[in-house]
C-alpha cells in the first residue's frame, strides 16, 4: 500500500491534550517475549524462581527496553507512522508482573516549533496497574507541521531531538 | 569514615568502543513489534516505509537490543555485562551496591536494518558522596553513543546510576 496521510498534524493538537489509552492484560509471554525480543537474556524477565528467591520479586517483570516498546507503540498509535520520536527519559518506580492489567496514559504537555521549523510534542507518560504508577515517561516525538511535512525527511543539522 | 576515589581522570574519556556482533536485523524488529502488539506499517509494510521513511527502519526503542552481547559465544567463558562503565565505577569506588535511577534515549539518525553499528561509553560526571534513602554513595552520569558505519550517529542513551553502600543500622 501506498502511505497514508499524516494520523495527526501539529495544528490539530493543545496542551493538555490526552492521547487514547492503551489497556493491556500482561501475561508471562508478553515479559519473557518482550525480554527476548530486546535481548535481555537476564533470569528474572523468565525465570519465576530466579525472580522471587533472588530479587524478592513475587514473579518475573517487564525489563525497561520492552517498556521502552510499549511507550513507543504508545505514541506511535497515536501520530502514525509519521511522527518521529526524538528522546524518551524513563522512570521506573515499581514492577510490573504477569497478571497485572497495565494502563498506559499520555498527556500533551508542550508544543513547540524549533528553529529549523521541526514541530514537537512533549508528551507525559504514565504506566499503571490498578491506579499505581509504575513507570514515567517524558517523550518528545515530531509530527507533520502540516500536511506536506514529513519529521523523518529531516537529517543532521534539520533535525535537533 | 569517608574517603574520597578521584576518578576523574575517566570523566571525557570514550571507552569500551566496540562494533556490534551482528547486522540489525528484521526477524528481531518483527518479534519486537509482535511483543508489544506494534502495527506501524513503517515496520510492516514496505512501500509505506520507503515513502515515510526512505527504506526500512527498526523501532527507535531497539537502539539497545544491538548491543547486548549474546548469552553464550564460542570461547567465552561467563556471561558479558552491558553497561562495563556503570560496573566499572562500583568496583573502582568500592560500593557494593548500584541501581540505575534514570534513563534517557536520544535518537538521531534512522537504524536500518543491515546496519553494524558501533558504540562507545563516556563517563559524563560523578558526584560526591551523598546519603539517600538505599543507602550512602556517589551518582554518576555514563553515555553510550551509537553511530552507524557511515559515521553518523544514530542516537546517545544517557544513564543515571547511583552506586551505594548500605547504611550500618544506628547504635543504641
Amino acid at each position: 500500500m501506498s502511505a497514508p496521510a499524516p494520523l495527526l498534524i501539529f495544528g490539530d493538537l493543545a496542551e493538555g491534550d490526552r492521547l487514547p489509552p492503551l489497556r493491556y492484560d500482561v501475561t508471562a509471554t508478553t515479559v519473557v517475549l518482550g525480554a527476548l525480543a530486546s535481548r535481555d537474556w537476564r533470569p528474572m524477565h523468565h525465570d519465576k524462581d530466579f525472580a522471587v528467591e533472588r530479587n524478592g520479586t513475587k514473579d518475573i517483570f517487564l525489563n525497561t527496553p520492552n517498556q521502552a516498546a510499549w511507550f513507543e507503540r504508545f505514541l506511535t498509535d497515536w501520530t502514525g507512522p509519521h511522527g518521529r520520536l526524538g528522546r524518551m527519559t524513563f522512570r521506573m518506580r515499581d514492577s510490573v508482573f504477569p497478571g497485572d492489567t497495565m494502563i498506559i496514559d499520555g498527556v500533551v504537555q508542550e508544543l513547540t516549533v524549533d528553529d529549523t521549523g521541526c514541530a514537537w510534542v512533549g508528551v507525559d507518560i504514565t504506566l499503571s496497574v490498578e491506579d499505581s504508577v509504575k513507570s514515567s515517561c517524558t517523550a518528545r516525538i515530531a509530527v507533520p507541521l502540516d500536511d506536506d511535512d514529513n519529521p523523518w525527511r529531516r537529517s543532521r543539522h534539520e533535525w535537533k531531538p | 569514615m569517608t574517603r574520597t576515589i578521584d576518578v576523574s581522570d575517566l570523566v571525557g574519556v570514550p571507552m569500551y568502543e566496540e562494533t556490534g556482533e551482528f547486522p540489525v536485523e528484521q526477524g528481531y524488529i518483527w518479534t519486537m513489534c509482535a511483543a508489544v502488539e506494534n502495527g506501524n506499517p513503517l515496520f510492516w509494510d514496505r512501500a509505506v516505509a520507503e515513502e515515510i521513511t526512505g527504506g526500512p527502519i527498526a523501532p527507535p526503542t531497539m537502539l539497545s537490543a544491538w548491543f547486548r552481547p549474546h548469552h553464550w559465544a564460542p570461547g567465552s567463558s561467563e556471561p558479558r555485562l552491558p553497561l562495563k562503565v556503570h560496573f566499572d565505577l562500583k568496583d573502582r569506588l568500592g560500593l557494593p551496591e548500584a541501581v540505575i535511577t534514570e534513563n534517557t534515549m536520544v535518537f538521531h539518525e534512522p537504524v536500518r536494518p543491515g546496519d553494524v553499528l558501533r558504540t562507545r561509553q563516556i563517563l559524563r560526571s560523578v558526584t560526591d558522596e551523598k546519603t539517600t534513602r538505599l543507602g550512602t554513595g556517589r551518582f554518576w552520569v555514563i553515555d553510550v553513543e551509537y553511530e552507524n558505519e557511515r559515521g553518523e550517529l544514530v542516537g546517545v542513551e544517557t544513564y543515571t546510576g547511583f552506586g551505594y553502600r548500605r547504611d550500618a543500622p544506628q547504635k543504641r
